[in-house]
Order: structure tokens, then sequence, then C-alpha cells
């Protein structure tokens, strides 16, 4: 209903918009024009069901990915303007494979789902967590790692179970994160120690706030690396969710071959190479088995 | 200077793709002005006809660029028209299609209150003379809006150059985003390399924007 409501309210908005700018001079139709054209050239290009399926991407020779662009190491740009990182490894071998070249689209978190669902893009391979939410909105093919929360806390007093947690030890968490739903849910108990911000959370961390910090596995891990004195205790809490790649709802030969691909590749091991590739460094080699999954299983 | 992360600009292509950024910004921006200024002044004489239904027209024009923010404005031209619509309209395009849209609306409110204060005798004045409406407007009135529309429309064209920054959100790399993912790629090299590439970045919108704002005071002196 409120979903109805809203693309309503836009196509009504949108309509408004434009009927207003239409009629306000010649002005405004000049820049309408200029888009036209480029939508004349481009609209071959998507089929009718807003995707392209697999024969159409081969035929065209390109195929677009959405990675992130400012997001070390999963996608990023390095310093000579390529993309990189653990998710850019995977997309060179899908185009390698596919034999076409790439179009590296930059996304946001926030935008994701928009370019699978105008078909401005054909994959999002952007450390995309499968949810039951997600799933209503895109396909997603099988997964390429694992992610789950983790609890760090400091090397003189690891905490290596939350039944461990005192009466009055206080967790921190960043508020509307996984961690804090999980938390609150599952162990109603533990007090929590609530920052709206990533560096305010690590400050009072440092400063010893709270016994431990528990937050997504792969950011803790990172934490713990990069700052001595510190201990994973917990590397995976709660329920695991997996990375993977996703398709416009309904493009089913994008969907089989992009399966098809994660399980043969699985069978050399491929995501480990990727892992010790571009992951290595950020993580180290005891995090390997814990964050990759290989074909998909 | 190593502290600032200056230095990770001068690794590889940092400063040329920076740069490159920067372009993409000035592109967007300076065709969207250009298009605003010329058609803000068609929309703002239009404001000043009495004609209800017109007015009526303008009056939602420029409530619905006044209320909408121009995040939302990218979403619906980019990815709202090929939704209900099916067009597939390049990110450059919709950019610049929204800012245009945005500019002119208030470009044409400039127009229209520099029209506005404009002395009604200098209209009575050139009927007088004998000119038509058209001479009025272009030898009498209009010499004498741009005069007045000049810091008005200033402020406008700094804050069209500095609102670029939003088409990241359309995918299109502008400067700041080239900034992030510069800061990004070397968050482990140097952590603090965040406020050495703000810095520059803001020095780029201030080398942009400043040569702006001398030409105004220049036009303003010399057409007093």
């Amino acid at each position: 209903m409120k979903n109805n409501l809203v693309k309503k309210l836009t196509a009504a908005t949108l309509a408004t918009g434009l009927l207003a700018a239409s009629l306000t001079g010649c002005g405004s139709s000049a820049a309408t024009s200029e888009v036209a054209g480029t939508e004349e050239k481009t609209v071959e290009a998507s089929s009718n069901a807003g995707y392209r399926t697999l024969d159409e991407i081969k035929e065209s020779g390109t195929i677009n990915i959405g990675v992130f662009s400012d997001k070390s190491p999963f996608g990023y740009v390095d310093e000579n303007g390529e993309y990189a990182g653990y998710d850019v490894y995977f997309a060179e071998r899908i185009g390698k494979d596919l034999g076409v070249d790439i179009n590296y689209v930059s996304t946001e978190a926030a935008n994701r789902i928009e370019y699978l669902q105008t078909g401005k893009v054909d994959i999002i391979l952007a450390n995309f967590t499968v949810t039951e939410e997600r799933a209503q909105e895109v396909d997603f093919a099988l997964p390429y790692m694992n992610v789950a929360l983790g609890v760090v806390s400091p090397e003189s007093a690891v905490v290596e179970s939350l039944d461990d947690i005192g009466a009055d030890d206080e967790i921190i968490v960043i508020s509307g994160t996984t961690a804090e739903t999980y938390l609150t849910k599952n162990y109603p108990d533990i007090k929590l120690q609530k920052y709206d911000a990533y560096a305010e959370a690590k400050t009072a961390f440092e400063n010893g706030n709270g016994v431990a910090w528990a937050n997504d596995n792969t950011e803790v891990i990172a934490f713990s690396l990069e700052n001595e004195g510190y201990t994973v205790g917990i590397p995976s809490l709660g329920d695991q969710d997996t990375i993977a790649p996703a398709v416009t709802k309904g493009n089913e030969t994008l969907l089989k071959w992009l399966n098809d691909e994660i399980e043969t590749i699985g069978a050399e091991n491929f995501f480990h190479a990727d892992y010790e590739a571009t992951l290595l460094d950020t993580y180290g080699a005891e995090y390997e088995d814990t964050l990759v999954l290989e074909g998909g299983k | 200077m190593d502290s600032l992360g200056i230095d990770v600009l001068f690794k590889g292509t940092n400063f040329l793709r920076l740069l490159q950024g920067l372009w993409v910004s000035i592109e967007i921006s300076l065709i969207s002005v250009a298009l605003s200024i010329v058609l803000g002044l068609l929309i703002g004489i239009l404001m000043t006809v009495d004609n209800k239904p017109l007015k009526a027209i303008l009056k939602v024009y420029l409530e619905t660029v006044r209320i909408m923010p121009q995040m939302v404005l990218l979403f619906i031209v980019y990815f709202g028209t090929t939704r209900v619509f099916g067009w597939d309209m390049s990110a450059e395009s919709s950019a610049i299609f929204v800012f245009t849209f945005w500019g002119t609306a208030e470009m044409g409110d400039l127009v229209r209150g520099s029209i506005k204060s404009v002395p009604k005798i200098q209209f009575e004045s050139a009927f007088a003379l004998g000119m038509d409406k058209i001479q009025t407007y272009l030898y009498i009135i209009l010499p004498q809006t741009i005069r007045r529309l000049i810091p008005l429309s200033i402020n406008l064209i700094t804050r069209m150059i500095k609102t670029t920054s939003l088409v990241m959100m359309i995918g299109i790399v502008e400067v700041l985003k080239v900034g992030q993912q510069i800061i990004e790629a070397n968050r482990k090299v140097s952590p603090n390399a965040a406020f050495g590439v703000f810095a520059v970045v803001f020095l780029l919108y201030f080398i942009v924007c400043w040569p702006i704002s001398r030409l105004a005071t220049y036009l303003e002196k010399r057409w007093a």
C-alpha cells in the first residue's frame, strides 16, 4: 500500500514538474530535446523488461557492473585510477569469462537497488549483504563472502563468550547496526553503550568505557589488526549473513550464468586467491576461512 | 606536510584524477549556469506578465523547485524517468537537466524581483517615447535589471557549482568523489589523508568560485 502511494506520488510530482518545465517556455524544451537525443541512443541497449539478458550483454560487448569506488579493500580506486579490491577482482573474472569489456559504475550504498531496478547496471558487486527485504527487490546469486558480528576486547581482558559478561559490564555498539539489534534481541540483560558514529564508538572503546565492542566482524578484525593491544575474542557471532552478487529481479539468464560461474571457479579456489590478493593485507591469513565462501557454500 | 597527508595526492595519477573530477564539476555547473541565465531571464519576464493561469503555473514550478531537495530531483530524473517512462537518460544529461531546472526557477525569481524594483516611471517614459513592449524591455528595463541581478545571481551560481557534489549519487565521479576515493584507498598508509585531501578540494572550489565573484565586482563597478 505504502509503496504504491510513494510510486503514485513520485509519478504525480514528476508529471507536474515536467509539465511545468515544458509549459514554462522554449528554454526548458531545449534541455528536454537535448536529453531526448541521448535517450534514443541508449534505448536499444536496454530491453523493455528493464534489464539486459545474457545474450544482449554478450552482443553489446560491454557489461555494466556497479561497484563501490571508496570502500577499501572491497571496492576502491587505486592511485593509478584503476578499480581494485575483493569485489573488483571477481568482476574482472566475470568480464574475462563472458568475453566482454567491463564498464564500472561507481555506486553508493543508498542507490544499489535503484541501479538494478532501472537496469542501469547489469550486476551489483558492492559488498551487498543478502537480506530478506532486499531479496524481494533484486535477485541474489550464490554468495561469495561471509559476514557476521564480531566482538573485540582489550588483550588484558579478552571476552570470548557473551556469557562471561558481568552484570555491571557494558558493551559498546553503534546505533542502527545489526550488532545493536542482535544484542538487544538475544541478550537483553547485557548493558549496551550506544554511539551514533564509528569514530565516537572507537574513541569510547579506546578510553575503556566498555569491556568490549560489538560490530560487523570485518570492522572489528580490521580494528584489532590496525591497533595494538586488542583481540577479537568472538570472531563470528549470531546469524551468518552472506555477501552475494545481485542482478535485476527476473533476469534469469544472467543469474543462472553467474551461479554456474561461481560454482565453476569455486572448484579452482578462486575466492581464496581473491582473498590473498586483496584482503590479506587488511585481515591477515587467520580469517581467510571465516570470511571466504567458495562455490556458494 | 606528511601528517596532513597531502603527499597521497602525488601518488600515481591521483592529482590528475582530482583535476579531471574538478573538470566534470565545472562542465556540469557551467552548462547549467549558462542555460539557467538565459532561461531565467525569460521565465523572470514571464513572471511579471499579468496573466493568472501563467502566474499559477510558474508559481507551482518555483515552489516545486524550492521544496524539493536537489538530491530528490536527481533521483527522480535519473532513476524515476527510467522506471515510469522507460527513458534511459545518461547521468550527465540528468544532472544538467536538474541543475538547469533548479537554476532557471531561482534565476527567474531573481529576475522577477529585479524587474519589479525598476521604477514604474521607466516603463511609462519608454512608452511615452513611443517604444513598444519589446523595445522597452530590451533597451530600458533589461539593462537596469541585469545590473541589479549581478550580486544576487553570483550567490546562486556559486551555490550551483558547490551543489554539483551531489551528482556522485547518480554515479558521476566528480572532484569530491575522487577526493573520497583517494582518502579511502590510503586509509591504512596515511590515516590523516582526509584533512589534506579535503583542504585541497576546498582550495580547488575556491579557485573556481573566486574569479566569478571578482568578475561580478568588476562588472558591478563598471556598470554602476
